[in-house]
């Protein structure tokens, strides 16, 4: 299956970027694969869905994310059968992601890593609950085993275990370290812990209510999130969004990128010893929560993207108040990248640690920031820009050490073009309406909602069902790759610079565990 | 080091503008409640429980110059067996209930426990199901419930110091 004959035979999905759909056997699932790795296109993500209601079949559903387009591929597995061809030889991620389409849904690859990923013992393994005919609220008695996890033998090899619970006011997970002395041979997490269900829950939502918990996936990028839902329903809809709404929506979307770029370039000083850098970052981070709230309501932006526009039409004295703080956090944020770049102690920190090389993120299928850190000039509001991204483009930012210095670089060059682009819709916003209805849409439907959050992109795969109601709807954060890439990142490094590498990549948990 | 040094003068004490329900406590009238109580400072360790991360931003807010909880005297700790109040984020996924009741545990006696945030309070936006057992209150006893999705800085400060004031349920119990 070429790519020229996947363009013959793909139609059109509705979305905010261009999308092209292929229905494949399991061959033509296999080859179509083979295809995209071949031609430079990353797995985005995999989900499954429960059609059996419908017409008998299981079906999973791979997105490629190639340079200018999204592909989705759709394979039908035949009547009675659970099984589909793995990814995983071709594409790193593939591997967990089946484990969870196995967990929720009882649908297996044929191959690759056979332990449970999602599911803890919270429910047993003969319940598959995203199945159509499990009740969502049967709930079941906890059965927690050991987990396996991988043991590197030798001579003075030794373990740590570390978390669910850690030290900070941080999300939790668990990382199980084997080292040599204090220089780590493999970094092993174990995640899930904040699986809450969110695919299950939209079943039992509204089309129209969906991107409320879809801004819940992932509280940090709560805009990013919103939009890619209400993308889906609007491009779903046919939708077009009023010019002042999609303007406000993208000026949300990089102030979101601006905060939590201060917050993580404040505790990156701090976990290399420069409090200082802690303490003003997170000032300046204050600062702008304060101005949105004024502008908007909200500190950190929730339910502010609704569908059909955004829900809060801001003041001209607030947007003023705002651009005046954006244009005094630029100055501070310059004057503070110099103090970074400057400090020789700090620098030598950040330099050289956690080193990620061009070819080995590619392989992994780094995203978003961590993948521009290593060389990887890909950003979707300029690959495939959508409004209003297609009239002002961001200019990409990308390093190519692949250190945690690196990633401070591109978290400064971003923010910083985030302020510029912020200024400029400031200093033009259209006039107008801010929201309009929708129109309804029959059941069957399926829409993809793509965006660049401040991690990488995110994806909102929904699917309508009868009478206004949701019958799939599959997220995707771009942790679920970037995680690949923090465990290759402490090899080699001194279990000591963990935190410090943890930091310089921020992934989510909530995003990963849904 | 010149540069720094410059820099911390011109920005100068933050903690100054601090918002209003942090005025009606004021480090020294919180401190002295805390001395009453415990005779030393309040030492807090915060678990997610399955929180969206929402609202762990503004806990961590809370340590930002404009808070200040630390000058206050109130400090996060590592570990629970160090710990005198409890806040916990999130519906309890079951993933982490086991996980919430031993850190629960290990806290000493006398203790306090703070649900921040709806999820918190009630199960929020994801309710019960296979995957969530809803609010903290099912699973340890709760002193105190912040409302907010997430609840402000502002809103935590009172929830603390209002937390404070009052006998904890491990104790009552
Ligand atoms: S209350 Fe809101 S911010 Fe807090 S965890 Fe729940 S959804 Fe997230």
């Amino acid at each position: 299956m070429s790519m020229d004959t996947l363009e013959h035979v793909a139609f059109r999905l509705p979305s905010n970027v261009t999308v092209s759909r292929v229905a494949l056997d399991a061959e033509g699932w296999r080859r179509a694969a083979d295809s995209m790795q071949q031609a430079g296109a990353g797995l985005l993500t995999l989900w499954g869905s429960d059609d059996r209601d419908r017409d008998g079949h299981f079906r999973i559903h791979a997105a490629y994310l190639a340079r200018q387009r999204l592909w989705v591929i759709d394979h039908a597995m035949p009547t009675g059968t659970t099984v589909y061809p793995s990814l995983a030889t071709l594409f790193p991620v593939a591997d967990r992601l089946q484990r969870a389409v196995r967990d929720l849904l009882g649908m297996h690859a044929d191959g690759g890593d056979g332990r449970p990923w999602l599911r803890h013992g919270g429910w047993p393994e003969s319940v598959f609950p995203l199945r159509r005919d499990v009740d969502p609220a049967q709930a079941h008695a906890i059965e927690s085993s050991a987990y396996p996890f991988v043991r590197v033998s030798g001579d003075g090899v030794h373990e740590i275990p570390v978390g669910p619970v850690h030290a900070g006011t941080i999300e939790p997970g668990h990382f199980r370290f084997s080292l040599v002395g204090e220089k780590v041979l493999r970094l092993e997490p174990r995640l899930g812990y904040t699986h809450k269900g969110v695919a299950k829950r939209f079943e039992s939502m509204r089309l129209h209510d969906g991107h409320r918990l879809a801004a819940r996936v992932c509280g940090d990028s709560t805009v990013a999130f919103g939009w890619a839902y209400c993308s889906a329903l609007e491009s779903m809809t046919a939708t077009v969004v009023p010019p002042r709404a999609v303007t406000l929506r993208a000026l949300a979307l990089e102030l979101e990128r601006v905060a939590n770029h201060l917050g993580d370039l404040g505790a990156l000083g701090n976990d290399a010893g420069l409090a200082f850098g802690l303490t003003q970052f997170s000032a300046l981070k204050e600062r702008l929560l304060r101005r949105h709230a004024e502008a908007f309501g909200q500190r950190y932006l929730f339910d502010l993207v609704i569908p059909g526009g955004v829900s809060v039409d801001p003041q001209a004295l607030a947007l003023d108040a705002l651009a005046a703080e954006l244009a005094s956090i630029e100055r501070d944020v310059r004057e503070l990248r110099t103090l970074y770049t400057d400090h020789a102690g700090l620098q030598d920190r950040l330099q050289g640690t956690g080193c990620v090389g061009q070819a080995q993120a590619r392989a992994l299928g780094a995203l978003g920031l961590v993948a521009r850190a290593c060389g990887l000039e890909h950003d979707l509001r300029a690959d495939m820009p959508w409004p209003p991204y297609d009239q002002l483009t961001p200019i990409v930012a990308a390093c190519a050490d692949g250190d945690v210095a690196a990633r401070v670089k591109v978290r400064f060059a971003e923010a910083l073009e985030s302020l510029r682009l912020c200024r400029q819709w400031l200093g033009d916003m259209p006039t107008g309406e801010v929201c309009i209805e929708l129109s309804e849409t029959g059941p069957g439907q399926l829409g993809i909602g793509l965006i660049e959050g401040w991690r990488g992109p995110v994806m909102v795969a929904l699917e309508s069902g009868i009478n206004g109601g949701i019958r799939r709807c599959h997220v995707h954060d771009p942790s679920w790759q970037n995680w690949l890439l923090l465990e290759w990142a402490v090899l080699n490094n001194i279990v000591a610079d963990f935190p410090l590498i943890n930091k310089s990549f921020n992934l989510s948990y909530s995003g990963h565990d849904g | 080091m010149f540069d720094i040094l410059l820099r911390i003068q011109r920005t100068g004490s933050l903690s100054k503008t601090r918002p209003h329900a942090m005025k009606s406590a004021t480090p020294d009238t919180l401190q002295a409640k805390l001395h009453k109580t415990y005779g030393r400072a309040l030492c807090i360790r915060h678990v997610d429980a399955g929180s969206c991360n929402g609202c762990e931003l503004e806990i961590q807010a809370l340590g930002n110059p404009y808070y200040n909880l630390e000058g206050t005297g109130i400090h996060f700790v590592a570990s629970p067996r160090h710990a005198d109040l409890l806040l916990v984020t999130g519906p309890v996924s079951v993933n982490m209930e086991e996980a919430l009741r031993r850190t629960y545990d290990a806290m000493p006696t006398p203790k306090w426990v703070i649900a921040v945030g709806d999820c918190a309070a009630c199960g929020g936006i994801f309710g019960s199901s296979y995957a969530s057992r809803g609010a903290v209150d099912n699973i340890i006893p709760v002193d105190v419930v912040v409302n907010g999705c997430p609840p402000s800085p502002t809103a935590l400060l009172q929830a603390i110091v209002e937390v404070t004031a009052s006998a904890p349920r491990s104790e009552r119990a």
